[in-house]
This record gives C-alpha cells, structure tokens and sequence, in this order.
C-alpha cells in the first residue's frame, strides 16, 4: 500500500454554501442531486464529500457522500441512497428543495481515486449504492477521452435498484472499451442468463481482469460485499495494493 | 452556527451523554479499510517496536499473550462520524510493551500488515490510553476489525488505532501516515473534531 500522494499535505477543507439546482430520480429510493458550490477547487473521480445540515436551532448533522460525477466548473453531484430512519438522507430526498442551501467540504479521500493519466486496465465492483463513485470514474474517463481499458461489474437486487441504467446502456454503445456486466441478488431480468445470486469466484473470473495485465481494482460496496471480492480478487493472484477498497456503512 | 437548510430539524436532542461533534451513534461496528484485508497466521505474527537508534523489541504471539493482559471498556469514534459505546476489549498496555524501551522519541509511526500507517505523538501511546487488543467482545478479533492484534488508541479518532498492527516505529520528527498523507488530521481528537489538516 503506497502513500495517496507522495509526501504532500494538501490545504485545509473549508464548508462552501451549495445550492440544489436540479435533481433527478435513479431508483424508487435514490436520488441525484446536483448542487452548485461557488468556488469548488475541483476533484478526482471517486473522492468524496461532507454533506452539512444546520437546524433552525443550530442543530447539525453531517454525512459523506460519494462524488457521482468528475468535476464540472462549480458544479457537483451527488447520488444519495435513502437510508431507513436516517436523519440526512431523508432531508436531502424530500424535502430540500431547489435553491435551498447545504453547507459541503470537501474533495475527501486521496487514495479511491482514478485519475485519467492511468493507463493500466481498470475492474470497477460495485455493490448497491457502492456504484457511485465507480460512475464517477466512468464518467470521468469518457470526459478524459481516456482509451483505458474499463470493465464494471454492478451487483444489484434487481433490475429496478440499477443506478444510472439508460446512460450506462448508452456509454457502453458508444465508449470504446467499456463493458458492464451485472450480478443480480434477487430478481434478475427475463433473458438473464442463471439464477439470482451472491457475487462470486465465477463472475469476478469471468467479467474481471487476469492478474497478468495488472488492472487497477476498484471495490465498493457494503462490507460483507467488499471483504468478499476483494478476496477474491487477492485469491485470483492480483496484487493486494492495485486492490482499493471503500465500504458503505449505513451512515444516514 | 452554519446555514440554516430550510426545513431541517434532525433528530430529537437526546439527553444521553453527549458524543463528540458532529458524531453519531451505531450499534453496528462498521469497517473502514483502504485495501482487501489481510490474513495473518499467528505463528508467523510479530509485534516490534524500533526506537529512534533502530534497536528492535521484538514480541512473537506466544510472548504478547504471557504479558500482563488488561480488559478495557471504551467508547470508539469514527472519523466517518459514527460512534460506538461500550466497546469491550483485551489486550496488551502499550505502557507495558514501552516499559523496557530505551527512547528519547517524541513520535510514533505505527505500521502494520498489508502496508498500512499512522502517526501519532508517542506521549499519546503512554498513560494506560493505548493498547495492542486481541480479544474483541469476548473473543478473538476478526480480520476485517484488525484481527490478530490491532492498537486502540480510543481517545483519538479511530483510524490512528491501526489494524493488523506489526509495529511502532520510534522517531524524533512528525512523519504523516496513510490516511494523513491523504489530508487528514495529524493529531484526531475527536472532542475537538480534527477530521482533516486545519480543522
């Protein structure tokens, strides 16, 4: 495991005032929210950020949430899944509302990234809501114009908890060296081929990377999700430090 | 106070003892790890402490588990913001493990399998606050947690209690581990919310 940047601080995070200007439905339980921060320094596809709530009566709340997309001017976008009795995302679902104003720091995290400089073959795993900041880096390579050799396999409940569906359909038509496969856990389409199943050796085998091309490995997902492919992946013969991993907790 | 988000009210103020800023409670013990998890055979296991002058203090598992042993109760916090009350642990004192080590260090790099680092003042691993924990909630602490041993340092956010703890490395200047390199927070005190660098 390498250091994220060789040596480097990097400036102190300040909150920034972030204003929803639009919001899209993903799934009957995410949403993606795209919010314009004045000033936003920019990011690396799969960083993160600090999502702040203040109460009339100076009661705060604060989350992580994944960075959806590469950075865009002032613009950013989040994907938020709902979280059962959560108290952010809630909040952020129902009934924040266009021009309303959150508090968010960040870019966060320096060592789940993908920058498009990378050539080597990349695998995306991604479980659930885990998917977010994979998109990030599918996103950000189609803006890179990146040839880096992408694959992205998605595990889901079923077919309707799919994140990002129609423009995953399309990139996968129209970039070049994209391919996602999806492993469905409880219902999977007509034409599917097998039964629902937990991901496993087969389908890490089959829609991975061989070790010998050394591809960068990217896991997210919830932690019996990640513990699982990552060792997989490590059982596979892939080296333990081109394996990044980051695991969804339910945070709410 | 922050921006007022219309419409926000968060949950009801509680009147249990209060948790660090900006903390929330979990009953889960949620994982935060960079990498796959590694697996490390006890008998192949080592725990070395180097001072400043590169002398070695060497524990083998056997060794660790014949030392005085110390059962603590604590609360642990994340710096993803959950926290977790009551956490029973057991394990080895670090006063214990330093007891015999000839140092003048102010700084300590903790190292562990797989690669992982953090940093910490060494004055923060004396005091009965640190300790080299192999027993989680009355049994053997799984992999994913750090298992076979990791440090607890619970008065500092939970990333400097490093998992899959190998050793300390002793120094006299301040060098950043993994997660601080990446922009968090040297020191992590969670009651003063040191997340990242600055706060």
């Amino acid at each position: 495991m390498a250091a994220p940047t060789a040596g480097a601080r990097v400036a102190p995070l300040t909150w920034r005032v972030a204003r929803l200007i639009e919001r899209r439905t993903e799934t009957a339980t995410a949403q993606t929210l795209v919010l314009e921060v004045p000033g936003w320094p920019g990011h690396l596809a799969g960083q993160h950020v600090d999502v702040r709530l203040t109460a009339e009566d100076g009661y705060q709340a604060a989350r992580s949430y994944s960075l959806a997309g590469p950075a865009d001017g002032d613009r950013i976008e989040l994907t938020v899944q709902r979280v059962p009795d959560g108290e952010v995302s809630p909040y952020l679902i129902d009934t924040y509302a266009e021009g309303d104003p959150v508090e968010v720091r960040g870019p966060v995290g320096g060592w789940f990234v993908w920058r498009p400089t990378e050539t080597a073959p990349v695998l995306l795993v991604g479980g659930g809501s885990g998917v977010v900041p994979l998109m990030a880096m599918v996103r950000a390579r189609r803006a890179a114009g990146s040839r880096a050799p992408f694959r992205l396999l998605y595990s889901v409940r079923t077919p309707a908890d799919v994140f990002y569906a129609d423009e995953l359909r399309r990139r996968v038509r129209d970039d070049f060296g994209l391919d996602v496969a999806y492993v469905y856990t409880r219902e999977a389409p007509e034409g599917w081929r097998g039964e629902p199943h937990r991901i496993g050796l087969a389908d890490v085998n089959t829609h991975g990377w061989p070790p010998d091309l050394r591809p960068l490995c990217y896991v997210c997902g919830p932690t019996g999700f990640v513990e699982t492919v990552a060792d997989l992946l490590v059982g596979l013969g892939h080296e333990t430090r081109r394996v990044r991993t980051e695991r969804f907790g339910p945070t709410g | 106070m922050g921006i007022v988000s219309p419409g926000f009210q968060g949950r009801p103020r509680s009147a249990e003892p209060a948790l660090p800023p900006g903390q929330y409670l979990t009953e889960d013990f949620p994982v935060l790890s960079a990498g796959p998890t590694p697996k490390v055979p006890l008998d192949t296991w080592e725990f070395v402490i180097t001072s400043e002058t590169g002398a070695e203090y060497r524990w083998t598992w056997d060794e660790m588990m014949a030392l005085p042993q110390e059962t603590v109760t604590v609360d642990i916090h994340c710096v993803t913001r959950w926290s977790k009350r009551d956490t029973d642990w057991r394990g080895v004192s670090l006063d214990t493990l330093l007891d015999g080590v000839d140092t003048a260090a102010h700084y300590a790099l903790a190292h562990s399998y797989g690669g992982y680092t953090t940093n910490l003042p060494l004055a923060d691993l004396r005091g009965a606050r640190a300790w080299v924990a192999h027993t989680y909630d009355g049994g053997p602490l799984p992999a994913e947690h750090g298992g076979p041993a990791r440090l607890l340092v619970p008065h500092l956010y939970f990333w400097k209690s490093a998992k899959w703890v190998r050793g300390i490395r002793l120094g006299t200047t301040d060098q950043p581990g993994f997660w601080e390199t990446a922009g968090y927070h040297d020191y992590g005190d969670p009651w003063r919310e040191q997340r990242y660098q600055g706060d």
